[in-house]
């Protein structure tokens, strides 16, 4: 018993990630952890999409279930588990089964990478970008064999779709992640690394976060990453496999109840997990934001009461909201709801105060905060742009981001070797 | 058992094959066509139209349409009401401009009577139309939009259609299916308020509308998508008999309100917008200037509503002469024409519509040839069909 509790007190005196420890029992706790964040975060984002979406489109969303429709993804959520199970007759029935889990396994294998602090990731491994963007791909198997099982016309077309534009985006993100790849090894050593957690300490050691190394090389390769990535998971303007108005729901079409859930949730969490490779190649990860310019103690201090101050603002809005609730007798129960949150919300927020919860989760934080950026503008980017046709995205990819990747690729090369070049040229 | 199978028109190298599974080629076959049904359960075919495309890849190689859910039977229902008893069903037809509708049977009885509507009457029959006209433009913008993928501007569009609901249920107390008119003039005086009302509808819209173009007019995916997609030059549109934006696009010069004036279009000054090319984009930015042009008329109508009776003398069992009248109007979607024979009974011997979403319907598998799958959509948009009038 005591061998026991020493194995797992062990870890916490070591300053890496449980993986690259070797100790099974945090890997575990890491992994469920991570696992119920990321079934919370595609929760909050079902809520938030459709909340932002209809202020955007000048209605409420869900307002019934829950104070300002609060619960309403566990009702759908529920709603999903109840339905009936519905297997198209024609269709392929084993393979009908395995391709949503083949989507979903790659959906959630890939955040074993994702760091989230410099201690707080499952593992660290010294491929980790390139695990990250095989793993990711395999999602195309998944939606390839839904589309085929299923014996549809639309599902087949959806499936087609979404695989050769998975497939040709593939090809600009991987170039726009090698430039930012290179820039890791643009030091004093000349050492770069996959790794994702080097690649965000590279960012630190270097002081600059690669979105603004080599003005504007990083931001232009970023800028590819950030199409592509909404190409890569077929969200509006590039969702031409789920085009509802063309193919009812593509590639998903004949799936209902829980098997639907399941592409649903593999949907989010690939969101999320591209805004995080995304997050760790150019924003600095976890690093907190004007480390240069607002350097110091003080300013640590300062940056770290951050996700204290955060919560306590969100509960401040949920009081505010508690105190707009018509006073009816009817609304009780949402008004009480609506102030429970308000506190559990204000509770959270105390306890980031606590120094010893603060200096380990500012990491977590930022990250997110980071993540929750991109999520905005995948919501943003679905009110307001119309969608584009499949050959003009194909034109996109392969004759203007392809092109501008290759280009930024050999620019960085250059521009991170001229200093060698000079070298040896006047040294020689 | 019935034969649902539906003929294409026989094509070298097609081989029908059945449209509930995905057609596998036969060995060694090579024709690699597939053949889609869009419709009759489709988001975006507005309605129940049903869509059969024999598609290449992606390509569209035939088009054709199948129509017929939505028939209710209007013109032959016609046969055993009396005129006044008919009237609410041509709201039916086209649900979604239902005053037009009205307008134009009215105005056909109106003229197989040999009667007129009172200048009051025909004044207010022209403001409610164009605010008809605005309306039908504004679902038609947003379900083009909602089709192209762009999800935003229909509910701007609802907000605005919304308030030209509003006054149309506060004239007559409905808001879809109005029967607004009635044969030989209005039924209701206009409420206290209709001009503040209109006025105030007038000089929000017109930023509203600029809203619109905002988000659209110059958006890069928009122009893309909708630039050069379903061209339809002015010959065969003339040959097609496609009246309506669809027409002016094209660069035909041609709407009822100046050609054959009615109601009181004669005493106001407008533009007929037309573009050149024939594409969807023309037809998008006719349609925008077109509400602009119906602001106008509005506008110009409002100010001086001349006072005087609302109704003409038209007797209470109404029995014309025997005889035949043809009339039509420029509706929101085009020529609506309605030709009605009397044999000298209370009830007509014959209504035929003429329906302009039917007519400018036939025009899609044209449109349609060698674009791809999600141009049908966007063609299907631009044509603005209501199945309800397609189909009556």
């Amino acid at each position: 018993m005591g061998a026991i509790i020493q194995y797992i007190r062990s870890y916490l005196s070591s300053n890496q990630t449980p993986g690259a420890a070797g100790n099974m029992f945090w890997v575990f706790v890491y992994i469920m952890l991570v696992f119920a964040g990321l079934s919370v975060a595609v929760i909050a984002m079902n809520w938030l999409e459709r909340k932002i979406l209809a202020h955007m489109q000048v209605r409420l969303g869900p307002m019934r279930v829950g104070p300002h429709g609060l619960m309403q993804p566990i009702a759908d959520a529920l709603k999903l588990l109840l339905k009936e199970d519905i297997m198209p007759a024609e269709a392929d029935a084993l393979i009908f089964w395995i391709a949503p889990f083949v989507v979903v396994l790659a959906a959630f294998t890939v955040f074993v990478v994702v760091p989230f602090g410099p201690t707080h990731a499952i593992t660290d491994m010294n491929i980790g970008i390139l695990f990250m963007l095989g793993v990711s791909s395999l999602s195309v198997l998944g939606i390839v064999l839904a589309g085929w099982a299923s014996n549809s016309h639309y599902p087949l077309i959806g499936a087609l779709r979404s695989s050769a534009q998975m497939v040709s985006y593939e090809v600009a993100m991987g170039l726009a992640v090698v430039s930012a790849v290179l820039m890791t090894s643009l030091n004093a050593t000349g050492t770069g690394t996959l790794s994702m957690i080097g690649i965000v300490q590279a960012q630190q050691a270097q002081g600059v976060w690669f979105v603004f190394k080599f003005f504007p090389l990083g931001l232009i390769a970023f800028f590819i990453f950030a199409v592509a990535m909404v190409a890569e998971t077929n969200r509006a303007p590039f969702d031409l496999a789920e085009a509802e108005s063309e193919l009812t729901a593509g590639f998903h079409t004949e799936y209902s109840g829980f098997r639907w859930s399941l592409f649903f949730l593999a949907e989010y969490s690939a969101m999320i997990a591209v805004s995080s490779i995304a997050v760790t190649l150019w924003l600095g990860g976890w690093l907190r934001p004007f480390p240069n310019l607002l350097s110091g103690t003080s300013w640590v201090q300062a940056f770290s009461f951050f996700p204290g101050i955060c919560f306590l603002f969100l509960a401040a809005m949920c009081f505010y909201n508690t105190a707009r609730m018509p006073k009816h007798p009817l609304f009780r129960v949402q008004t009480i709801g609506l102030a429970g949150f308000g506190v559990a919300l204000a509770l959270i927020g105390l306890v980031l105060f606590v120094p010893w919860v603060r200096l380990r989760v500012q990491d977590i934080f930022w990250f997110s905060a980071k993540v929750d950026g991109f999520m905005y503008m995948y919501i943003w980017y679905r009110g307001t742009f119309p969608r584009y046709r499949f050959d003009q995205l194909m034109q996109i990819g392969w004759k203007v981001l392809l092109p501008m990747g290759l280009g930024v690729l050999i620019l960085t090369a250059t521009v991170g070797l001229w200093p060698l070049i000079q070298n040896s040229l006047w040294h020689p | 058992m019935p034969d649902n199978k539906h003929e294409m028109p026989e094509i070298p190298g097609f081989v029908e094959t059945s449209t509930l599974v995905v057609p596998r080629p036969e060995e060694g076959s090579k024709d690699h066509t597939m053949v889609l049904n869009m419709g009759p359960q489709h988001p975006s075919t507005h309605g129940v139209l049903r869509v059969k495309l024999k598609l290449d890849g992606e390509r569209v190689a035939r088009s054709e349409c199948i129509i017929g859910y939505l028939h209710r039977g209007v013109e032959k229902i016609a046969e055993h009401r009396s005129y006044q008893q008919f009237a609410p069903y041509v709201d039916r037809m086209d649900y979604v401009a239902a005053v037009s509708n009205g307008l134009g049977y009215c105005e056909a009885v109106e003229k197989l009577l040999g009667t007129e509507a009172p200048p009051r009457a025909r004044v207010v029959r022209t403001i409610l139309t164009e605010l008809q006209r605005i309306a039908s433009h504004l679902l038609w913008l947003g379900t083009h939009a909602l089709d192209i993928g762009a999800l935003t501007p229909v509910f701007y569009c609802f907000r605005e259609r919304e308030e030209i609901l509003k006054i149309f249920e506060k004239y007559c107390g409905a808001r879809l299916t109005t029967h607004a008119f009635r044969i030989g003039g209005l039924q209701y005086e206009t409420y206290d308020g209709f001009e503040e009302d209109t006025k105030r509808f007038c000089n929000d819209f017109a930023h509203k509308i600029d809203e619109y173009e905002t988000l659209l007019t110059e958006n890069r995916i928009w122009v893309g998508r909708t630039k050069g997609v379903g061209i339809l030059n002015a010959a065969d549109a003339i040959a097609l008999g496609v009246t309506g934006p669809v027409l002016r696009a094209s660069g035909v010069k041609w709407d009822l309100r100046k050609a054959q004036p009615y109601a009181a279009y004669d005493q106001y000054e407008f533009d007929i917008p037309t573009r050149e090319t024939g594409d969807t984009y023309d037809r998008y930015v006719v349609r925008m200037e077109e509400m602009r042009q119906s602001l106008r008329i509005i506008r110009q109508a409002v100010e001086k509503i001349p006072e005087g009776p609302i109704m003409a003398k038209v007797p209470k069992v109404m029995k014309p002469a025997v005889g035949e009248v043809y009339h039509s109007i420029e509706a929101p979607k085009g020529e609506l024409g309605y030709f009605i024979v009397s044999d000298g009974s209370t009830q007509p011997y014959r209504v035929r519509v003429r329906p302009p979403s039917f007519v400018n319907l036939q025009a899609l598998d044209l449109m349609c040839r060698g674009q791809l799958v999600a141009d049908v959509i966007a063609v299907i948009g631009t044509l603005d069909i209501v199945l309800g009038e397609v189909d009556r």
